[in-house]
């Protein structure tokens, strides 16, 4: 009897100090994120007003206007927006026959070239951006768009090959023989009957790779030169640096620059991290 | 072959055989290639932008100066004993690894308490998922605007201290990333606050994976709470926390911008990491062939790390 008394008070004891702490996590995670979108709203001179308020009296989108209507700035994003859905596209491409070839073919080489791939994740991006600074200027590829997606993919590529490849991998080989039974290649079995089915799949490496790509920051800083070129972090490094800090437009551009990849996780969340664990952390 | 009779028909009839078996042969062969044609575009791009390039920072670091000097001298592993010698380089060793232990260590503590706490069942599934997307948001956000975020609330006028002061827990404005004592715990705690989501998401999709009999097989066997989670939860998510803390341990060891652009290495080299050393020594500086050596030094430790990563994946498959 006295159990059956307690054990909801129990629960709701409980209850209480789980909301607490979800709440203490939460204003942890939260209020920067917070303050950065309060702060895209305020003047330049209320930034740093004393005491500090989360909506001032100067409330206003002005930084917006003023980041969207910088051609300079403007250009940052699109440039950004190319290069990443570049690298995701090509990745994918790459991506998606190189791990058809791993999931489906037994050959010679075939492991110490699945753990080549592994080891390139590890590859420092500092000990490479030494070499392809020469290399690309050789390759007369300095400060252009290309520079930049080829550059990337050697970091987006074996992440997205062990995704597809454990994604083929529970894919039944009857599906393939199938079509090659009625007379289609290999290449036909590929892109009409397996690709299709692992658009799941295909969401998740594009998105992962997309952020990665959206993110990128070392090589976008080196490898190119003209402000037309750069993109969006390179693009606030770069209004950082300048003599005085506009810090709501640094902060509108936060907010902009952080929308595509909020958008993408939110929309695809259920995808991604299915995708995630699937692929990258086996349990 | 089902052919016979009259010599010359025999003799055709064995070069129309072994015409088969040649194309039989070719056929082999091409078959064999598939698989590799499947893989040429990866294998080129990873020759020409990933083994070509460590070739060169290799022959780089055995050289007096590349780039700048036309006609570099060999030199040996002379630049690999000077940077060894260097007070700087020892320095960034020293700040890679505690920025990286500790960030690794509050990573895994924050992730999993976090994936615990989104995991109960006292809660609707509508409220826990408003709360994971506001967990995972930190993990939205590129380093460049972590850290310029970052610098405006913990800038001396900023609202960090603000708080602080108004709640009676510091005397005065703190100096948290130009002072030589805070400057790389307050870099590592932007960084902790930068990297939990990636395991909070993969343990929360763990712990969704271990089922359900598991721990009514425990309880049956009168476990209590502790007991099943020090029993049943960490086990099976063992293999999980091995390969995340690994792979955030080479990530965080190479993190780049989050430092350049909040302290970039300062003041006075007290947050001056592996990276920030190496891009310097190269973009500011000139000297390639310390940087190569630098930098090689930097892919040695990662190849290390990720070797252990790659046995565990292993043992994990098997």
């Amino acid at each position: 009897m006295n159990r059956s008394i307690s054990k909801p008070a129990a629960t709701g004891v409980k209850k209480a100090l789980l909301v607490v702490a979800l709440l203490a996590g939460a204003f942890y995670a939260g209020f920067p994120v917070v303050w950065m979108v309060a702060s895209s709203f305020k003047s330049n001179m209320e930034i740093f007003a004393y005491p500090p308020r989360l909506i001032g009296e100067s409330f206003s989108p002005g930084a917006y206007a003023a980041v969207v209507t910088s051609p300079e700035k403007v250009r940052f994003f699109i440039n950004s927006y190319l290069v990443s859905i570049l690298v995701t596209l090509c990745t994918l491409v790459v991506g998606i026959l190189a791990g058809y070839s791993f999931s489906r073919y037994q050959f010679r080489f075939k492991k110490p070239l699945n753990m080549l791939i592994i080891s390139v994740q590890a590859v420092p991006p500092i000990t490479l951006l030494i070499p392809y600074f020469g290399l690309i200027v050789t390759l007369q590829l300095f400060n252009t768009y290309a520079a930049l997606v080829l550059t990337y993919m050697v970091f987006t590529l074996p992440y997205a090959i062990l995704m597809m490849t454990g994604y083929f991998n529970t894919l039944p080989r009857e599906l393939d023989e199938a079509v090659m039974i009625d007379g289609g290649s290999s290449l036909v079995a590929l892109w009409r009957v397996l690709a299709p089915i692992s658009l799941p799949g295909i969401v998740a490496t594009g998105i992962y790779t997309f952020m990665q790509a959206w993110n990128e920051f070392l090589f976008a800083l080196t490898l190119t030169k003209t402000m037309d070129m750069r993109t969006v972090p390179v693009g606030i490094q770069m209004l950082m640096g300048q003599h005085s800090y506009e810090w709501n437009e640094m902060m509108a551009m936060s907010v902009l620059g952080s929308l595509p990849v909020l958008i993408l996780f939110l929309f695809f969340q259920r995808y991604f991290i299915a995708g995630m664990t699937a692929g990258s952390v086996k349990g | 072959m089902f052919c016979c009779g009259k010599e010359a028909a025999k003799q055709q009839c064995f070069a129309a055989s072994s015409k088969m078996a040649k194309n039989h042969t070719m056929q082999k062969i091409t078959k064999k290639l598939v698989p590799f044609a499947y893989l040429s575009p990866t294998l080129l791009l990873l020759a020409v932008l990933s083994l070509i390039p460590i070739g060169m920072v290799f022959y780089y670091s055995l050289m007096d100066n590349v780039i700048m000097n036309k006609n570099p001298v060999f030199v040996g592993i002379a630049n690999y004993v000077e940077i060894v010698r260097d007070d700087v380089f020892q320095q960034a060793i020293s700040n890679t690894l505690f920025f990286t232990v500790v960030s690794v260590i509050f990573h895994l503590i924050l992730g999993l308490s976090f994936a615990l706490l989104l995991n109960t069942k006292l809660l609707g599934p509508l409220t826990k998922a408003l709360f994971r997307v506001v967990y995972v948001l930190p993990w939205v956000f590129t380093a460049t605007i972590i850290a310029v975020l970052w610098r405006l609330m913990l800038n001396p006028n900023g609202v960090i201290n603000y708080i602080l002061i108004s709640a009676g827990l510091a005397a005065e404005q703190i100096e948290w990333l130009s002072s030589r004592q805070l400057a790389l715990p307050t870099v590592t705690f932007i960084n902790i606050w930068a990297g939990y989501p990636f395991y909070m998401v993969s343990l929360l999709a763990g712990l969704q994976g271990i089922a359900g009999e598991l721990y009514e097989a425990g309880t049956i066997d009168g476990a209590n709470e502790r007991q099943l989670f020090r029993f049943i939860t960490i086990p099976q998510l063992k293999p999980i926390i091995i390969s995340l803390a690994m792979l955030d341990f080479i990530w965080t060891m190479h993190q780049f911008t989050l430092i350049w652009m909040t302290t970039g290495g300062g003041p006075i080299r007290t947050t001056e990491m592996l990276s920030t050393f190496t891009y310097k020594l190269a973009f500011s500086s000139y000297q390639f062939s310390m940087a190569s050596t630098s930098a090689f030094v930097i892919l040695i430790l990662s190849m290390i790390v990720a070797l252990f990563y790659v046995r565990n994946q292993k043992a994990s498959d098997e």
